[in-house]
């Protein structure tokens, strides 16, 4: 195993990480979804608005980049810190 | 051929290419498939996971809820997917470390502590059963509509074959039955979607056609259906109407709940690598969406040829007559419906027509007085027949309404069956083997396995006949019960240093309050009629019983990291062992499965 800093510091980048993920997966649900959907009211998508467009499309499309990105990205940051298999 | 046969046909060959497959499978020995160290590919795995997950909940009864209620139904879409960003980021790439069987030896292992696994096992009973019975509806409704008879007899029906299925058993673990389950699954979902998007918007994409514009009307299809169904007095279907908080905590819990299911997260036990579990989960949610983004397809085209079906003449024209139902044969499928019981219609003011509109509605009172109407005569339309209903609906060729059937069978039975082996295996395996008596022998243990398993239909059968919700509604619950009970427990196991005590008491606190919290809203053990509050005027502010695994969630965590605090710290080794977990290096080879 990698010395104790080394993988402390691997360990705050992937919480770095995760946060990052995690802001944009609350924002595109809960937010433009939901909560922040009124603010998005002006923006017309077939027949009804951008809101509505995240809280049936949109948000699962970006769930899936978020998935993806966090695997490539956490790959990389493994071999950065020689932690991978 | 008649639609019966052609239902038989499909339904059959389904199924024969199921038992084909795990016949073929074991003959070239299962172990070849999960051979130490090779494990499962992450596409393979993504696909039998997705397979596994999506249940009827998914394929027969959402599509349903989010047509009759429109953009505050999208919940379902975004909980229901939003969780495997959970999975993917906090869980699967740690537990693929850990390296252990299932979630509650985890548990058990990083809180030390037999009673902690315990704990687990009673919460991973407690939520799968629940489940169980939320399959169990849509069971009923694909018998009942399959086999023509009445909901009760098909749910009976439904209930034998299920039970056979998991006594068959060893083919729910087989990979390559659960891809062809998904195959079957997603064509069945997709192509009489494909014929609906082209006939209303003459665009072959589902997820476009929702948001373009209606063939005759060239207006978007959005604002049609909206004007259709204002017209006819209900709220519109894009608008916001329920209760924001509740839609939130909602949303939420079925997140927490996706990540938290025991039989979802063992799937991620058997890929090669660390970084597999975190690719595996991706590709889980890339098969998943091609379901969930055709969904509100479905569900806004179907609520649109349902009204069309009901005002041939228009909203502002005169409604379809009960001659024209009985002979027509683009009404047969209300016919064949009304066999079930779950969709039924009556001429209360004897005009011969049959008005179907919100009689709750104040703007409706003048039109029904002036025209003569006394109550909307369109009485009984159950959501969960919408998905088995509409290529029919949508007067499409026989084959396709048979795949469709075929489809929404493979979904209840795989993931029942599967349920009732992880209940049973619970029982027998980890509370009487692990707990209650550690000498018990392989024969007995196999006795408690099916004897549990029959208990559990039976609870499931007899609450399914009267069931507290519409299938996707009762899942939802026992969402809820894991978001409050197993996920906090996984993600303090990782990401801090909780020790055992403070474990229990969460996951006891959590699953608690969240199970009193239903039983309040939906009966005592979901018997009808215990209830003291309805989800209509719910216990605390606004929030209802199925959104209430969310504040679970947070009770668990809260308790969990007081009861800690207060406690001694974690021995040296668990400490070491957590750390080892967040390293991806020196992972043991896949585990068999």
């Amino acid at each position: 195993m990698a010395d104790k800093s080394s993988s402390n510091a691997y360990w705050e980048a992937n919480l770095r990480i995760i946060k990052i993920c995690l802001v944009i997966w609350a924002l595109v649900s809960f937010g433009f979804g939901i909560l922040l959907r009124p603010l998005l009211s002006g923006i017309p998508v077939g027949g009804t608005d951008l809101g509505f467009w995240f809280a049936q499309q949109g948000s699962i499309l970006v769930f899936l980049a978020l998935i993806f990105f966090y695997a490539w990205r956490m790959n990389r940051l493994d071999k950065e810190y020689g932690v991978e298999e | 051929m008649d639609q019966f046969t052609l239902n038989l046909l499909f339904v059959g060959a389904s199924f024969a290419l199921y038992i084909g497959i795990a016949v073929w499978a074991r003959a070239g020995s299962t172990s070849e498939f999960y051979a130490a160290g090779r494990g499962v590919h992450p596409v393979t795995n993504g696909m039998a996971t997705a397979a596994d997950w999506m249940s009827a909940a998914s394929f027969i009864s959402m599509a349903g809820l989010i047509a009759f209620t429109g953009y505050d139904n999208s919940t379902f879409l975004m909980g229901w997917t939003g969780g495997y960003v959970l999975l993917a980021l906090l869980l699967a790439p740690y537990l693929r470390k850990f390296g252990k069987y299932t979630v509650s030896e985890f548990i058990g292992d990083r809180f030390y502590s037999q009673t902690a696994r315990l704990v687990a096992v009673i919460c991973l009973i407690v939520a799968s059963v629940t489940y169980v019975i939320g399959q169990m509806t849509g069971v009923g409704v694909a018998f009942g509509r399959f086999l023509e008879v009445n909901n009760t007899t098909g749910l009976l029906i439904g209930a034998c074959v299920v039970f056979a299925y998991a006594v068959f058993g060893g083919m729910k673990g087989v990979t390559y039955t659960q891809v062809a389950q998904y195959c079957v699954l997603i064509c069945a979902y997709t192509i009489p979607a494909v014929f609906i998007s082209l006939q209303l918007t003459g665009t072959p994409l589902p997820p476009l056609g929702l948001f373009g514009n209606d063939v005759t009307s060239s207006e978007p299809l959005l604002t049609k259906l909206n004007q259709v169904i204002i017209d006819i007095g209900f709220a519109s279907y894009t608008g916001h109407h329920a209760n924001t908080i509740n839609m939130v905590l909602f949303t939420l819990s079925l997140m927490i709940g996706t990540a938290g299911l025991p039989h979802v997260i063992m799937r991620f036990f058997t890929v090669p690598r660390v970084s597999d579990a975190r690719w595996s989960a991706g590709w889980t949610l890339v098969f998943i969406a091609l379901l969930y983004l055709t969904a509100p397809a479905v569900g806004a085209m179907a609520r649109l040829n349902i009204t069309d079906m009901m005002w041939p003449n228009g909203t502002q024209g005169d409604a379809v007559a009960v001659e024209t139902i009985e002979n027509d044969p683009k009404y047969n499928w209300m016919l064949t419906w009304q066999k079930t019981g779950l969709l039924d219609w009556e001429d209360k003011n004897d005009d011969g027509k049959i008005q179907y509109y919100n009689d709750q509605s104040p703007a409706m009172e003048e039109r029904a007085a002036e025209s003569g109407w006394v109550g909307n005569e369109l009485t009984n339309f159950n959501r969960d027949i919408l998905v088995l209903a509409n290529p029919e609906i949508a007067n499409l060729p026989g084959w396709v309404i048979a795949l469709v059937a075929a489809g929404g069978l493979a979904a209840a039975l795989s993931t029942a069956a599967g349920l009732l082996l992880a209940i049973s295996s619970a029982v027998s395996h980890d509370l009487i083997k692990g707990a209650i008596n550690p000498n018990i022998s392989e024969k007995g243990e196999l006795l408690w396995a099916r004897i549990s398993m029959a208990a559990a239909i039976v609870v499931a059968t007899y609450l399914g006949l009267n069931p507290p919700g519409f299938a996707a509604q009762t899942v939802a619950l026992a969402f809820g019960l894991a978001a409050a009970s197993i996920f906090p427990a996984l993600m303090m196991g990782i990401f801090t240093k909780v020790n055992n005590k403070g474990a229990v008491a969460g996951m006891l606190a959590g699953l608690l309050t969240t199970l009193v919290y239903i039983f309040l809203h939906k009966g005592w053990f979901f018997i009808p009629g215990t209830n003291s509050f309805t989800d209509a005027d719910p216990l605390l502010f606004t929030i209802k019983s199925t959104s209430f695994g969310a504040i679970g969630a947070a009770i668990n965590f809260t308790v969990a990291y007081f009861v800690s605090k207060s406690t001694e710290p974690v021995p040296s080794e668990i400490q070491d062992l957590v750390e080892s977990v967040r390293i991806p290096k020196g992972a043991a080879a896949a585990q068999a499965h």
